[in-house]
């Protein structure tokens, strides 16, 4: 129990949801923060280091509980390190936030802490909101009733954080254990006190706090360190076991005792001069969440969010985009006769490292905006007003950024997810994001649309239909929602008890670390996943590459009298050729077959593999597969001439209206994106979620191909 | 659409959150801690005996919010059948 002298004393940041806990964290370790995740689920471990006296402590902050007896695996997780029993370790000293103006609800989880055994101190948060309300809390009678040091902190402004330093600094020297006597009736104190007593008498030394916690909740810290002493562990369920048979109080004893302790505190505390008035958080709130005009600002404030991650994000990836591009073409010549290290530099390394690049301004945006809305106590009324939208399938109403974040782009939509309060309906989330339309699909189907819908059938249907497609995903997306609740994550239904907290203004320093710690995470988890693929596609694409070969292909580009007559020059031919006879190009002529039902052939199979680094790539690899080049725009005539004449060996027309649709469809549903998947593994902590993902996308995309394919073909003759 | 009919099984005088209307002023009568929501309610503070308001209903009728002990809490009214209120006012 005693700290230990060989390693930085460890600090568990402890409290309520919305009690100011992250903003303290972020107050006392400033830029130093980890982001991580614990190990196996999608539960993000934030730890810090702050300065304490001479040295430094390294602090976790423990995602926000209201109870030591969890319901779902992240507060299983959180509990697991403040009891202890954390890979960590046991904490050095916990610091138990406390919201003044939820002064009851919060001593409630303070009192459950007890049972942890450890030096604690209380941080008082929220008393500027307090006074602003006319009341105010005694912390030096409350440090008495407590029996821990109190300290009243202003994150933002930095009042107290001192204070708080030095209390942390004396709870962990003096190594003093929390015991408060809360007035249990005789039914619990009798039974702790002769344990306590029997414990002593065994030696092992310990506070009735811990016993009284370890009584009432088999998961306490103490049960852990007895597990293998039998006499207590039957001493503790039995007298566990009486105390909840007993029918009149059993089960609702130890909340109603907890309160009925947490209520006399407070009216001795605090300082509450008549009946506070109407807060200014309930006018604001009476119309952001009207049944009409709430609505109407919800509905702005997601089109705000979702113009600015399309809009705002776009010049930055353009500006990005061709700065990767003179970065090639002024690395390029230096490589000049090294044919292979120079298209692994530019293709390869550089195209890697840009793609991922460009993924920074959408997620920087969208975490500027999730900061803010949950900074500022919106982001739960998103939870009120869009319940009924996503209940029915185990998710709340804040699925909603996610899914319309995955509008832009699946991958900042994909990091949103973890805006949803466990680990369920996080995946639940993350599973499903994809499906939405990202603006990646949409050159695709520009080029499909322009080339085989527009000329037959006019504008006002080509619209229509680029609009229809953006919906083909949503309408999977529903049904995969209930199959995925019916099977792979089945439970018990969490318990959806959401707090609206007072509105608050955003603090700039709270949402700058977002966004930054957003970025972070990205470049160094999925970013290198996305890196190392970006070269193993080039790989796939580049080899084998002889001269031999290319010898070959241009003999047989002076012998091709009709493709030289069609303007494919030389260069372009033998790029064409090269694809065709590389690994991937091997690859996809290898499962024509397979996709042939759907009626791809092995030029579109080759071309729908090449995307994989990223949906919009198709349109350059159609380019280069059709003897065109790669730098295709999807609005450019001469591709959709090329793919319009495309015929198969047999002289049938390749691209029919059909083949263009089911090709639409196949990329609305596939998982041709390896930054989506790489995301997956980063946020969900595992490759398995991952490979699911991709294979349910693709057997779905496969088989909603194959049949608008087959019926449409047969349909119309 | 805010006012169900009582409940089978619901003694005179309480009745169940389905039935709750905007401003209502309620107490706690009784608490299955059977139930997963109705544990974390008591844990957030809505043990028996405690009075509280509804003090907003979300636009499509469901979830609802409540003021107790001065915290603003949404739940929906289907998961805390389980627990009974009396009306005070």
């Amino acid at each position: 129990m005693a700290s230990q002298q060989d390693r930085a004393a460890l600090i568990a940041l402890v409290g309520n949801p919305n009690s100011g806990k992250t903003s303290l964290f972020n107050a006392l370790t400033g830029s130093n923060q980890k982001v991580g995740n614990y190990p196996g689920v999608t539960v993000e471990r934030v730890t810090g280091k702050m300065r304490l006296g001479d040295s430094y402590a390294s602090v976790v902050d423990v995602p926000g509980l209201y109870s030591m007896r969890p319901v779902s695996v992240d507060e299983e997780v959180a509990t697991e390190v403040i009891s202890g029993t954390a890979a960590e370790g046991e904490p050095d000293v916990l610091v138990c936030v406390v919201d003044a103006s939820n002064l009851e609800r919060n001593l409630f989880f303070f009192s459950q802490t007890l049972g942890a055994q450890a030096p604690t101190v209380v941080a008082l948060t929220m008393t500027d909101v307090l006074k602003s309300e006319g009341r105010a809390v005694d912390d030096r009678k409350l440090s008495e009733l407590l029996g821990v040091e109190v300290v009243p902190v202003v994150s933002h402004k930095g009042i107290g954080l001192d204070d708080l330093r030095s209390a942390i600094t004396r709870a962990i020297d003096e190594h003093r254990l929390p015991e408060v006597d809360m007035g249990f009736p005789a039914i619990v104190r009798e039974p702790v006190f002769e344990l306590h007593e029997q414990l002593a008498r065994a030696g092992i030394d310990v506070t009735k706090s811990a016993v009284r916690e370890a009584l009432l909740d088999e998961n306490a810290a103490l049960n852990h360190r007895l597990a293998n002493l039998p006499e207590f562990v039957t001493a503790f369920s039995d007298r566990r076991a009486a105390i909840l048979g007993n029918a009149a109080t059993g089960k609702t004893l130890d909340a109603q005792a907890r309160y009925a302790w947490a209520g006399r505190v407070r009216k001795e505390v605090m300082n509450e001069p008549g009946v506070s008035s109407r807060r200014a958080s309930d006018r604001i709130d009476d119309f952001l969440t009207h049944r009409v005009f709430g609505l109407i600002v919800f509905a702005a404030v997601m089109y705000l969010m979702f113009q600015s991650i399309y809009t705002l994000a776009r010049p930055l990836m353009d500006l990005i985009a061709s700065g990767f591009d003179w970065l090639k073409g002024a690395v390029s010549p230096l490589l000049n006769g090294h044919p292979v290290a120079q298209s692994l530099v530019v293709d390869g390394v550089v195209t890697g490292i840009g793609t991922v690049v460009t993924f920074l301004p959408q997620i920087v945006i969208l975490f500027f905006f999730i900061s803010v809305l949950e900074g500022s106590g919106y982001l739960s009324r998103v939870a009120f007003l869009m319940d009924r939208l996503f209940g029915w399938a185990g998710l709340n109403g804040r699925a909603f950024i996610p899914f319309l974040s995955s509008f832009a782009c699946a991958v900042p939509g994909i990091m949103a997810a973890r805006v949803m309060p466990d680990h369920r309906s996080r995946l639940a989330t993350i599973l499903v994001a994809p499906l939405m339309s990202c603006s990646a699909r949409l050159p695709v189907y520009i080029l499909l649309i322009g080339a085989f819908v527009e000329p037959k059938f006019g504008p006002v249907v080509a619209g229509l239909s680029l609009f229809l497609m953006h919906f083909v995903g949503l309408f999977f997306a529903v049904p995969i929602l209930w199959l995925l609740n019916k099977s792979l994550l089945k439970g018990k239904r969490l318990p959806f008890v959401l707090e609206l907290p007072r509105y608050q203004w955003p603090r700039l320093k709270d949402v700058a670390l977002t966004m930054v710690s957003r970025a972070k995470v990205f470049m160094k988890t999925a970013g290198t996943i996305i890196f190392i693929l970006s070269i193993v596609i080039w790989a796939l694409l580049y080899f084998p590459r002889s001269q031999a070969a290319d010898a070959r292909y241009q003999v047989d580009y002076t012998h091709a009298t009709q493709i030289q007559a069609s303007g494919v020059t030389l260069d372009k031919y033998v790029d064409g050729r090269r694809m065709a006879d590389s690994y991937l190009g091997r690859f996809g002529r290898a499962i024509e077959p397979a996709f042939k039902p759907a009626g791809f052939d092995w030029r579109l199979t080759t071309a729908i593999l090449a995307a994989f680094p990223a949906r919009e790539v198709v349109v350059s690899a159609m380019g280069i597969i059709f003897d065109l080049g790669g730098d295709m725009e999807s609005g450019s005539s001469d591709l959709k001439q090329a793919v319009a004449r495309a015929t198969w060996p047999d002289g049938r027309p390749l691209m029919t209206i059909w083949t263009a649709i089911s090709l639409m469809v196949f990329f609305a549903l596939c998982s041709q994106c390896m930054a989506t998947l790489a995301t997956i593994k980063r946020e969900t902590g595992t490759w398995k979620w991952a490979a699911f993902s991709f294979t349910y996308m693709t057997l779905l995309a496969y088989m909603t191909s194959i049949i608008v394919f087959q019926v449409g073909t047969r349909l119309t003759g | 659409m805010l006012r169900g009919k009582v409940p089978d099984g619901i003694a005179e005088g309480k009745v169940g959150f389905n039935c709750l209307c905007l401003g209502q002023t309620c107490r706690v009568v009784c608490v299955d801690p059977s139930g997963g929501v109705s544990c974390r309610l008591m844990e957030m503070g809505l043990t028996p005996g405690t009075e509280f308001t509804v003090t907003k209903v979300a636009p499509f009728g469901d979830p609802i919010e409540i003021d107790v002990r001065g915290a603003r809490i949404c739940l929906r009214r289907v998961e805390a059948k389980e627990i009974s209120v009396e009306k005070v006012s």
